[in-house]
């Protein structure tokens, strides 16, 4: 692990998105240049993932320090990508490309306003998430974390109703709230106890001397701290940011804020307490706990959901809660699912998320209860849905199957069992609130048509999908679920870098 | 020409005051091009005493070459800290000049070389206590800027700006006092006006330096400083006067009056008791420390109150204030709290810098002066609302702008020296600027355009002509908000550099 790399493959990977805004400001009145530049800024910022993805997977790591080297004890800004980053960077920078796609075929499909504003937070929110992915040191990984909240909030009130503004207040609230009043004491109490920020083989925290109480309220601070990471009782602005158009929902939170919240926590675990202080002074386990209530508590409300990207906002606060308690097992194979999760869940959430979408675009329903009978109409967009329905709930032959076993393995391995049956119960209610949503729509027969909804032309009897553009981005992550089931080697070697530089007994 | 460059920042815009006076009254279109050249002149030299002091280190000058301290001489020193504050000054008068190109359209036109002489000898004030070498000077530049600055309050052509600056000049000749007394004392103790000088008496006579006396000194000048930058208790009169002004005064004076007042103290502190009045007396930086707290969280909650924008930025700078008294006497072994202090003077400089512009543009363009007139503005004037945006940002103290380092290097200083509730109010302070400006951002994202705007502006001049004078300082100053935070590493290095070498001197003699 100690071979490192000066590289700019990391600080092009993020500016690759930024580059677009003011192309995609220039484009405003061509909506047709414009989506181009996005798409065209996507592909980018894959290629140059994909170029960092050989030099990672040798077990080398890219580092980059921007302002200055670490003299006198400053902090500089500083990138290091390492295998953790890496399997971050690479979902998320491979999930915009469909993302975009997707966008365009909804906004376009719904009209929506503003969209060149759109597309331009989108671009930066991006730019953000791999600032994140790639920082070497907390203080860089806090920058982009900020930045990404912002950025976020115009997509998040995009409707710019009273209800976008209560969804946008209460995202604001929780996400700004508490970092401003947790991270930022947190961080510079590690700075000042470890005179260091940045992240490295050894993690920062691991020789210095923290009382049980110190290091559970550090723990603490940073857990609830990174709120996008959704932890009960902070996980309330997930469901409110739910007014966000479809595609906003799909991308950020489903994969690129709220896994940048999770992935914030895996580093705190990680990086900065390293799992040999947090297991000695044996605080992991009030972060277990933490997570066990939330991943079951959540899978229960969401039980109770009837709007569909309500059910599957819970779902998401529910899903994160594997990936936090994976990493808080200090298991090597906790971890190993915990990390893989990132990727599986990414692919099967934005796949519900994108089929909630694609309903309301064909439709315009939103409640589950309205879903009776519609599979026969829309048999992909539906067929995709129970794909990543099973991936979630963590079904074989589905990519979230293996992280989920690993990750009862892991439980299994740290002789938690109730925490094991905590994994087991919240899978068997995934399954309980998915699918019914498919049997409604495949097995139950659809209501007449009544007068309300009878718009002419679309109510003849036969197909009636969602626009090309909507339907092809989910097809295309409802199978790299399947795939990921067969193909999972590039994430797990990633995966497995992490932990062979990073945990205690490998 | 270039080992003078000094003292021309200073005398740059005072001969181009005189020039402006002497010019302007006779063809008012020339005030503002000689202006200009006198502020570019301050501007250029003062990058060039920068460029000196982080290449060669830093500068004293003698004017007329009186070298001895003893004489009358004036000594100007330029260090790490305040060539920086220099250049503040310089883009900061620049931008509020550009600004007030046409200063309160036609109906004050007549006021203009007025405006335009004030403006400029309130610059020399400011230049001339950032860079002097003495202490009587401090005070005599100190009474130019606050004779001009109540000038520039009482321009406004509103009945209360002049009660408002009645206000501001009986407060601040208050102020003035104390100040001249405690210089008074200490002459009386050591003999000398000289801050180096004294600093050196000072360090050879301890039984001089712990005497009662100097600490009477101490205790009148910092009376008097507080009073000019406002600290709470003693900031009552700044809300109205910067609130009720012209806004080009204001842009002028808000974002530099008391900054530099605060550099006042932090140069007489390290220049001239030294830092171990803070760390020695741990009695005393608690309790100056407590009273920061005090401005911090009064500066917010009177700012929560308030509906009007430039009245709530106002309060908000008596908060800021506090962050920079308390960073100053944190007494931290590692000087971080004292570094977050000086990074914050240039900081703040920017950020209110650019808010107190779009306060400006807010109010010329839409006539806004209240929080619900901002409704739909992100649609009336996307570029004011982004720099708006930036400049609010800065002041919660969201990276990777300017005010989150301060904030950073504020807070390392309070948990080195342990002072807990500094930092809850810091943070605390944070937050309700979020709440501030993100109450701002709301009404002006998610509120309708009002339908009466485009009619009842339509027939206004001021609109469209002279929006892009107006815009542009606007946008300078809210990109230098951002560069300054992204690229904040040179300027703590310099100001580090300025700081670890007072505490090796303070080391040194003690």
């Amino acid at each position: 692990m100690e071979n490192s790399i000066q590289s700019y493959l990391p600080l092009w990977a993020c500016l690759s998105s930024l580059a677009a805004v003011p192309l995609i400001l220039l484009f405003r009145r061509e909506t047709f240049l414009r989506e181009a530049v996005t798409i065209l800024a996507g592909i980018a910022k894959l290629c140059f993932v994909l170029a960092m993805l050989p030099i990672i997977l040798q077990g080398s790591m890219i580092e980059l320090t921007l302002f200055g080297g670490g003299s006198d004890g400053l902090v500089p800004i500083a990138f290091r990508v390492d295998g953790l980053g890496m399997v971050f960077a690479l979902v998320a920078s491979i999930l915009w490309i469909p993302t975009s796609i997707y966008s365009i075929g909804y906004m376009r499909g719904l009209k929506e306003h503003s969209q060149t504003r759109f597309y331009v937070f989108f671009a930066v929110s991006l730019f953000a998430t791999l600032g994140v992915a790639f920082a070497g040191n907390l203080l860089t990984l806090y920058v982009f974390y900020e930045v990404l909240s912002l950025s976020t909030w115009p997509l998040v009130t995009h409707h710019q109703d009273a209800e976008a503004r209560r969804g946008g207040r209460s995202y604001l609230v929780h996400l700004l709230g508490t970092s401003i009043a947790f991270v930022i004491p947190a961080m510079i109490y590690v700075w000042v106890k470890s005179g260091t920020l940045d992240f490295g083989v050894q993690a920062i925290l691991a020789n210095t001397d923290l009382s049980y109480v110190q290091g559970l309220a550090l723990l603490l601070a940073f857990a609830f701290g990174f709120s996008k990471g959704a932890l009960m009782p902070l996980h309330s602005w997930l469901p409110g940011a739910m007014v966000a158009p479809t595609p906003v929902s799909a991308l950020l939170h489903a994969v690129a804020v709220v896994k940048v919240g999770v992935f914030c926590i895996i580093r705190t675990v990680l990086n900065v307490f390293g799992m040999d202080l947090l297991g000695g002074l044996g605080i992991h386990l009030v972060l277990c706990w933490i997570a066990a209530i939330t991943l079951v508590a959540a899978s229960l409300i969401a039980l109770t959901q009837d709007n569909l990207k309500r059910m599957l906002a819970f779902s998401t606060i529910g899903q994160l809660s594997y990936i936090i308690l994976g990493i808080a097992l200090l298991t090597e194979h906790a971890a190993l699912g915990s990390i893989l999760h990132i990727a599986m869940h990414a692919f099967g959430k934005i796949t519900l998320f994108f089929c909630a979408g694609a309903i309301f675009v064909a439709t315009g329903k939103k409640q589950i209860s309205e879903l009776n009978g519609l599979g026969r109409r829309m048999p992909i967009t539906f067929a995709a849905f129970a794909i990543g329905a099973a991936s979630v709930t963590g079904l074989p032959p589905m990519g979230g199957f293996l992280s989920k076993l690993y990750l009862v393995w892991g439980a299994a391995e740290a002789h938690q069992i109730a925490l094991l049956c905590a994994f087991l119960i919240s899978s068997v209610l995934n399954g309980a609130y998915f699918f019914p949503v498919v049997y409604r729509a495949f097995f139950l027969p659809e209501p007449e048509m009544d007068a309300i909804h009878a718009d002419g032309a679309c109510c003849v009897h036969g197909w009636r999908e969602a626009p090309l553009l909507c339907v092809l981005p989910l097809a295309f992550t409802a199978i790299s679920s399947i795939l990921l089931f067969f193909f999972p080697s590039t994430f797990y070697d990633l995966a497995s870098i992490v932990l062979h530089g990073g945990v205690a007994n490998p | 020409m270039s080992e003078h460059l000094p003292v021309i920042v200073v005398l740059a815009p005072l001969f181009g005051a005189v020039i402006v006076g002497f010019f302007g009254t006779r063809d008012r279109h020339l005030c503002f091009p000689i202006a200009l050249t006198a502020l570019a002149l301050s501007f250029v030299c003062s990058i060039g005493v920068v460029h000196h002091v982080a290449t060669v280190g830093a500068w004293d000058y003698f004017v007329g070459g009186w070298e001895s301290p003893h004489g009358v001489g004036i000594q100007l020193r330029a260090d790490g800290v305040n060539s920086l504050l220099l250049l503040a000054i310089a883009v900061v008068a620049l931008l509020a000049l550009v600004y007030s190109i046409r200063q309160d359209g036609e109906k004050d036109a007549e006021k203009s070389p007025f405006f335009y002489v004030l403006f400029l000898l309130l610059c020399v004030g400011l230049f001339g206590i950032t860079i002097t070498g003495d202490a009587f000077n401090v005070y005599v530049l100190i009474e130019i800027t606050a004779l001009t600055s109540y000038g520039l309050v009482a321009i406004g052509s509103s009945r209360r700006s002049r009660v408002a600056a009645f206000q501001y000049l009986v407060i601040g000749t208050v102020g003035a006092s104390f100040y001249l007394i405690g210089v008074g004392y200490l002459y009386l103790a050591v003999g000398s006006l000289n801050m180096a000088d004294i600093r050196t008496i000072l360090a050879a006579n301890p039984e001089i330096a712990n005497s009662r006396i100097i600490g009477t000194a101490l205790v009148f000048i910092l009376l008097g400083v507080w009073t000019k930058m406002g600290l709470f208790p003693l900031h009552g009169w700044l809300p109205n006067a910067y609130s009720y002004c012209p806004s080009g005064s204001a842009n002028l004076m808000a974002p530099l009056v008391t900054k530099v007042s605060v550099y006042v103290m932090i140069r007489i502190l390290f220049g001239v008791f030294g830092l171990g009045v803070i760390t020695e007396n741990p009695g005393w930086s608690d309790l100056v420390v407590l009273i920061a707290v005090g401005s911090i969280v009064a500066g917010s909650v009177m700012a929560l109150t308030q509906r009007e924008i430039k009245k709530m930025l106002c309060c908000l700078i008596v908060a800021e204030v506090g962050y920079m008294v308390g960073g100053t006497w944190l007494g931290d072994a590692g000087r971080w709290g004292l570094t977050g202090s000086m990074y914050h003077i240039l900081a703040d400089a920017m950020m209110t810098s650019c808010l107190f512009l779009a306060a400006g543009v807010f109010a010329k363009q839409f006539g806004a002066t209240r929080l619900e007139h901002l409704s739909g503005l992100f649609r009336r004037s996307p570029w004011a609302a982004g720099a708006f945006t930036l400049g609010g940002l800065a002041m919660i103290g969201v990276p990777p702008m300017c005010g989150f380092f301060s904030k950073f290097y504020l807070i390392r200083g309070a948990i080195d020296s342990g002072h807990w509730l500094y930092i809850v109010a810091l943070l605390g302070s944070s937050l309700v600027n979020a709440i501030l400006f993100f109450r701002i951002f709301e009404i002006a994202y998610f509120g309708e355009v009002p339908e009466s705007s485009e009619s009842s502006e339509g027939g206004c001049p001021t609109r469209g002509r002279h929006a892009a004078w107006r815009t542009a300082p606007l946008l300078v100053a809210a990109a230098l908000t951002l560069l300054l935070g992204i690229f904040n590493r040179p300027v703590i290095d310099l100001i580090r550099g300025t700081v670890v070498e007072n505490i090796d001197i303070v080391s040194m003699q003690e």
